[in-house]
């Protein structure tokens, strides 16, 4: 009994020992990360040859407003206290105001997110629900007809610019046949009596129990969602076919088929079941890039979301805004690849050992 | 048989795939927009408040110049001139320094409190103590946060009265206060929601005079109230019951943010938008060609100029400015580049302000420029760098006279960069030539020509950076004209003024002025009356009606 209850805990111990370790080893990565994403930010952001003070007041403002707001917003300190004040600020979840809303860049931030969350969510479900199955049909009629549309659907997906795209199927599906709502999240005729809540349109409707305005939220996710999950569609496929025809070339796949399981077996329950590690992986990847926002489709149905919020802060050299939302993104990626190495350990028994 | 097995599912698949498409697809047709709504798509990512003391961006003006009222306004129908806004009557004292206005009688804000000489005054407070960008337009009447109470002041509830510090000429005073600026804000419904500051060295007054409050809010008594906005995607407004004046027709106006122009014709040929603001000359000309829509367009006091710094020895040559502004080609840029959306000008004064000169003497004359540089000595051409922004029509412009510049021996490199960085270089002087365009602070001949044709001190650290200053160009002579033009009380004299300055900068100036912008816009045939106005504050929606 003794002999055995002092052996029994040492591996376990062992193992909540390397636990703890990976999560520190995790803890000091996302420091690392965070430390070296606010210093490269910010200093890019003070030395572009662009004045902040401008971007703030305007070309037409006098000079002793000029000098003032320059005050205000601490120019004139030397560039490394101004770092440090930005960090300290940074910590406590403060990345100052925007220069063009005049909003705390974190109030923004939660305005324009649910919008690009909303869009990339619904893309990336079309891309990996059409994708995946696609990619395994590819792999398994590997030369065939159906493995050439494929190929075709992804080339195309990878090579048309999605600007030129969307703008098609704008003027095709709602300019010329009517079927689906143009620009925009909602209607205006909504205005009235639709109130965000969430932000999140779809639960919003939900919630108050306005079909009529789910529909038409619908009609107006239609177009963008699905072209961004044809261009995740396109990806997803192509990883899938080559990860599934990297299992089926395996020795336990052999070795299945001569046990006699059925085809369909071996290909959706082993081969499907050991292409999954990596393939979360590739969908993780693709779903953070949605969330970083889809600078050109959101231009293109004037939406809302993250990307347009950044670029147009870009391009005004509104620096907090930028600095915020490079923090934001940087934030979602951690956090997509700090989930999906949780899915991994689900997935693979292996990683679970060690 | 483990093929049509994998059929099966493949065919459940796409089945499932398609049902999504069609769920997806099956919204209800589109109508036209409400009957009682007009609906604009408009590039309004440039409003950042609604505070009318703080507001100083294009969009804005329009909606504040539809959602407030102020003291006087601009007579659309004559530029020149001002006609009454909650004002009804004016006097100016004998020695020029005292103006009395007499309010209308009656008049409600859309809170439905009575707007008094108390609220107007009290707007001049809290323009002038917040001190925001446009407050100058006020304080260079000498209003200081110190005297503001004591020189804009409510005698009665009617009666207001504002003192200045100099004798100004009255067109001068009542044109700066049509901009929006001189909003009248509701003070009891402000104040209500003013919150309290301890006062310290940043912070020399005890309130902020609802500040935080107005950035987002609406108080006050024009024809529409703002009733909602939310940046980069909405502004909503909605008619305003209480306005003394002639009533809008229509309930709502509501501008949607839409940035592409190719999406705002889309949205247009659909009928979701009575109204797209930013059409690109190609999209414009499909819509004039549509039948079922039409256009108009105003000209604004935006202009547009390559300009040449004084710094450079070889730019500061008389004869090197002469010969730029013949190295323009107006015609080829007039009915190409700028077709639709400006139109050449080459006074500084844009067209419809007091004391405008309409005259453009120069051609593209690409051998009298070649004599001009031969007698300054330069015979054999000269390189020079050429800031510009990226975007249109300042590109196509500035590609065009390096083309021409070439034929007489100058060597134009254009650096091209983004907006606000040629910007900073421009503002520090660092230039050789840069392509700008200039928007008129407030509707007076003065905002121009102290731009243009005024520099008080040349050094480098001046305090007042005007556009001479800008490149350099020491001015001594025309600053002091262009002062006493500001100070000229018969009109007559005071446009007389101003055009001999104009003609000034037009033989001598550094200042090669191209054109003058005109705005835009593209609407659905049932939308009748919809007019631009000659400024941003004065795009009046009211009259609008829809069949």
């Amino acid at each position: 009994m003794s002999v055995v209850s002092d052996t029994q805990p040492a591996p376990r111990r062992r193992r909540a020992r390397s636990l703890v370790k990976s999560l520190l080893g995790f803890l000091v990565v996302v420091i690392v990360t965070y430390l070296g994403l606010l210093a490269v930010t910010f200093f890019i952001g003070r030395v572009i040859p662009i004045d902040p003070v401008l971007a703030v007041v305007g070309d037409r403002a006098p000079a002793n407003v000029v000098e003032r707001t320059r005050q205000e917003l601490g120019f004139n300190e030397p560039l490394t206290t101004q770092f440090v004040i930005y960090v300290q600020k940074a910590l406590s979840g403060d990345f100052g105001r925007s220069v063009l809303t005049t909003n705390p860049v974190m109030t923004d931030i939660k305005r324009v997110f649910p919008a690009t969350i909303e869009l990339a969510t619904l893309g990336t479900l079309i891309g990996a629900i059409l994708g995946i199955p696609l990619g395994v049909l590819a792999a398994v009629r590997r030369g065939g007809w159906l493995d050439q549309i494929v190929r075709i659907i992804g080339l195309i997906g990878y090579s048309v610019p999605i600007f030129w795209l969307g703008l098609l199927a704008l003027l095709i599906f709602y300019a010329r046949l009517q079927w689906v709502g143009g620009p925009g999240r909602i209607d205006v005729v909504y205005e009235y009596t639709f109130t965000p809540i969430t932000g999140f349109y779809l639960l919003d409707s939900i919630i108050q129990r306005d079909w009529s305005a789910f529909g038409n939220i619908i009609s107006h996710l239609a177009l963008p969602s699905l072209l961004l999950g044809y261009f995740s569609l396109a990806y997803i496929s192509r990883m899938t076919r080559s990860f599934m025809l990297n299992e089926l070339s395996q020795e336990y796949i052999v070795a299945a088929r001569a046990k006699g399981l059925s085809e369909r077996r071996i290909i959706w329950r082993h081969a499907l079941r050991n292409a999954a590690v990596p393939l979360v992986t590739v969908i993780a990847l693709s779903y953070a890039g949605l969330l970083e926002g889809s600078v050109l489709t959101e231009t293109v149905f004037a939406w809302p979301g993250l990307g347009l919020y950044i670029t147009n802060s870009l391009q005004n050299a509104d620096m907090n805004a930028v600095l915020g939302g490079t923090i934001v993104i940087g934030s979602v990626f951690i956090a997509i690849n700090l989930l999906s190495d949780l899915l991994y350990r689900l997935l693979d028994p292996r990683t679970r050992a060690r | 048989m483990m093929m049509s097995k994998i059929n099966a599912h493949a065919r459940l698949l796409f089945a499932g795939a398609a049902l999504t498409a069609l769920v997806a697809a099956n919204a209800p047709a589109y109508a036209a927009t409400p009957a009682d709504t007009l609906v604009l798509a408009w590039a309004i990512d440039d409003t950042i408040t609604l505070d009318p003391a703080e507001s100083f961006e294009l969009s804005p003006a329009e909606f504040l110049g539809n959602g407030y009222d102020m003291l006087v306004r601009l007579d659309i129908n004559d530029t020149t001139k001002v006609t009454g806004g909650v004002a009804e009557s004016w006097s100016v004292s004998e020695d020029g320094l005292t103006y009395t206005f007499k309010l209308k009688p009656g008049i409600k804000f859309a809170s439905g409190n009575p707007l008094t000489a108390e609220d107007v005054a009290w707007s001049f407070e809290r323009a002038v103590k917040l001190d925001k960008s446009p407050a100058f337009i006020l304080t260079q009447f000498g209003l200081t946060g110190d005297n503001v109470t004591e020189k804009a002041k409510a005698v009665d509830e009617d009666t207001f009265v504002l003192t200045v510090d100099k004798s100004y000429a009255p067109s001068f005073v009542l044109n700066c206060l049509t901009a929006t600026v001189g909003a009248v804000v509701d003070k009891k419904l402000v104040s209500e929601h003013a919150e309290a500051v301890t006062v310290s060295a940043d912070n020399k007054y005890d309130t902020d005079f609802g500040y935080a409050w107005l950035k987002t809010n609406y108080a006050g008594s024009g024809p529409f109230k703002i009733r909602d906005w939310r940046a980069n995607e909405i502004l909503v407004m909605e008619r305003n019951d209480n306005y003394y004046g002639n009533k809008p027709a229509l309930n709502r106006v509501i501008y949607r943010h839409v940035k592409e122009s190719a999406t705002q014709r889309l949205m247009l040929e659909t009928g979701d938008v009575d109204v797209a603001r930013n059409l690109d000359p190609g999209d414009l000309e499909a819509v004039s060609k549509n039948a079922d829509l039409a256009t108009t367009d105003a000209a604004k006091g935006t202009v547009y100029y390559i300009s040449l710094n004084q710094k450079n020895e070889t730019l500061a040559k008389p004869e090197v400015r002469e010969a730029f502004k013949y190295l323009v080609d107006y015609d080829a840029i007039g009915s190409t580049l700028i077709k639709g959306i400006g139109e050449i000008r080459q006074t500084y004064q844009a067209k419809g302000v007091l004391g405008a000169l309409d005259a453009s003497p120069y051609k593209l004359d690409v051998t009298k420029a070649k004599e001009l540089l031969e007698k300054a000595g330069l015979k054999d051409g000269f390189s020079v760098t050429f800031d510009v922004r990226n975007n249109q029509p300042v590109t196509g412009i500035a590609e065009a006279f390096q083309q021409t510049a070439a034929q007489a021996g100058i060597k134009v490199e254009i650096i091209p960069g983004d907006g606000k960085q040629t910007l900073t270089k421009y503002r520090a002087r660092n230039h050789d030539l840069y392509i700008g365009q200039w928007g008129m602070d407030y509707w007076d001949p003065n905002s121009n020509a102290e731009a243009f044709t005024s520099n008080p001190d040349n050094a480098d650290e001046a305090s007042v950076k005007t556009l001479a200053w800008r490149n350099a160009w020491d001015i001594p002579e025309l600053t002091k004209e262009s002062k006493a033009a500001l100070l000229e009380r018969d009109d007559k004299k005071r446009a007389e003024g101003y055009k001999k300055l104009q003609q000034e900068a037009l033989d001598t100036s550094p200042f090669v002025m191209i054109f003058q912008q005109i705005e835009v816009a593209g609407m659905r045939n049932n939308v009748k009356n919809y007019k631009l106005g000659p400024s941003m504050d004065t795009n009046f929606v009211g009259p609008v009606t829809k069949e």
